[in-house]
């Protein structure tokens, strides 16, 4: 039997009340005392904090190379604007296999002497080992175990967290800046994955409770669990690794092509260049058939991931597969996304969807379900 | 009242028997979202999947607790499924039912037999 790996936070989630479950090796709370909905809820309308620790932390750099020249060795593997990151900013990003799928989608920071990378917890292991393995030997890849990692999230995370570790006004969205507790350096970037405002932590593990108990102390925090990570999740159209996005689904057909700058597309001062880049290319281009895209069931059940899309209610022409689905809590009705041939359906056509041997109605709509709510100036 | 290993609760009201989920059972679910419950006057055999409920997180069954025949469902939880929630042993009852055997109601666990069961 394979033991399941614990967070630095393993007490504190316990003698929180939280309720377990086994994800990507580890031992996480899907929610807390307050339940899903209300955790939910509660980050929407104040700040949740979010044990993250399981998500993979990389650090990027090397002895003998300077910065300009790993972020062009990066720039082969990741089809995103390295070189003009600037210092102590982040941004969104993916690896593509040669065929032009997802090995993982990330977030990349230039710390001014390193690259930070943090990747999802089930890809982990695969992409440090492919960063080892298609990275020059002059530049180095490591994959931290010393520090957790906590977001803070919510319109309320700004005054809770500067209560506690200073000033964060001056930091936007993207934004990264290096903050001293306790003797220790914290690596806080003004992001997350609720689609709201938020920060995220990267803290030494022996830090981490006493942090996350002093956060937890001020008024209007709640601690959330994985459950409503997921609803907050979908709800602003963010996809989740190993459902929306797998390596077989390239990030056009995944609704990326934002996140590819410019220069990096075809005619771009350096197009191309990465690996995958020729499927890549090609569909943005050329956009593909399959995209993915946003559905409303019309009833009350929610429709999950691995529901069936069809063109009609009998179930005779499948078109397509849910791969995120649940209720929404601040819209009160299930909302899903997945992926069908986009060319034959528009926003407000009506597909349907097999739920225990019958045929919902589901219409087409559009992302995000619930705007986002960044802090850009 | 009388309870099932499956977390059902079983009130006689007249010749048919009220049946609804515990609060256990109701907490372990999280936040219900959506209750679909089986046709009255449907024939149903014990332990057949004759409700579905589903939570934020995840779709569960309810297991028919005896043989027998459904008489009555209760249309406000489909409605409202947080009621099952916010009162599982009072208004968030799930359906009637009359027993093929009125006798099989004594086999099943008393209230003190059931809180050992879920300690």
């Amino acid at each position: 039997m394979n033991t399941l790996n614990r967070t630095a936070l393993y007490d504190l989630h316990r003698s929180l009340g939280a309720k377990s479950i086994p994800f990507a090796g580890y031992e996480m709370p899907v929610n807390y005392p307050l339940g899903i909905m209300k955790e939910h809820l509660y980050c929407r309308k104040s700040a949740g904090l979010f044990d993250v620790s399981h998500m993979g932390q990389l650090i990027i750099s090397s002895t003998t190379q300077p910065m300009q020249s790993i972020a062009t060795e990066l720039e082969k593997l990741l089809p995103i604007d390295i070189l003009g990151l600037g210092e102590d900013r982040q941004r969104y990003g993916f690896l593509p296999n040669s065929q032009g799928g997802i090995i993982d989608d990330l977030m990349i920071s230039n710390r001014g002497d390193h690259f930070f990378v943090v990747i999802n917890a089930s890809r982990k292991e695969i992409d440090f080992k492919y960063f080892k393995k298609n990275i020059s030997k002059e530049i180095d890849v490591d994959l931290i175990r010393t520090r957790s990692l906590i977001a803070i999230q919510g319109p309320q995370s700004e005054k809770i967290l500067s209560s506690q570790i200073g000033e964060l006004s001056s930091l936007n969205y993207l934004d990264v800046k290096n903050f001293l507790y306790n003797g220790e350096i914290m690596w806080v970037s003004r992001s997350g994955y609720t689609g709201q405002d938020g920060f995220e932590i990267s803290l030494p593990n022996n830090l981490c409770e006493f942090f996350c108990k002093s956060i937890l102390e001020q008024e209007g925090i709640e601690p959330i669990g994985l459950g409503a990570r997921d609803t907050l999740r979908l709800e602003c159209g963010l996809c989740l690794y190993g459902q929306d996005l797998k390596e077989t689904i390239t990030p056009i057909e995944a609704g990326l092509k934002w996140a590819i700058q410019k220069v990096r597309r075809t005619g771009g001062e350096r197009e191309g260049g990465f690996i995958g880049q020729e499927k890549i290319l090609a569909q943005i281009e050329k956009s593909p058939g399959l995209k993915r895209e946003a559905f409303s069931p019309n009833g009350k059940a929610p429709l999950r991931s691995g529901t069936k899309l069809f063109s009609d209610d009998l179930g005779k022409n499948e078109i397509g597969l849910i791969t995120s689905g649940s209720y929404s809590p601040t819209l009160k009705r299930p909302i899903s996304m997945g992926y069908l041939d986009h060319t034959k359906f528009k926003t407000g056509d009506l597909i349907f969807g097999e739920l225990r041997n019958k045929f919902l109605p589901i219409e087409l709509t559009k992302l995000p379900f619930v705007p986002t709510s960044f802090k850009r100036n | 009242m009388k309870f099932t290993e499956e977390h059902e609760w079983l009130e006689p009201d007249g010749d048919t028997v009220k049946v609804g989920i515990t609060e256990y059972a109701a907490e372990q679910l999280g936040d219900i979202v959506f209750v679909e419950l089986p046709d009255v006057g449907i024939s149903v055999t014990k332990g057949q999947e004759i409700v579905v409920i589903e939570s934020v997180k995840a779709a569960s069954d309810i297991l028919a607790p005896l043989d027998g025949e459904i008489t009555e469902i209760n249309d406000a939880i489909v409605d409202d499924p947080s009621m099952v929630n916010t009162d599982p042993k009072g208004e968030a009852w799930f359906f009637k039912m009359s027993l093929k055997n009125q006798g099989e109601l004594d086999g099943l666990m008393s209230e003190d037999e059931y809180q050992k069961h879920i300690e």
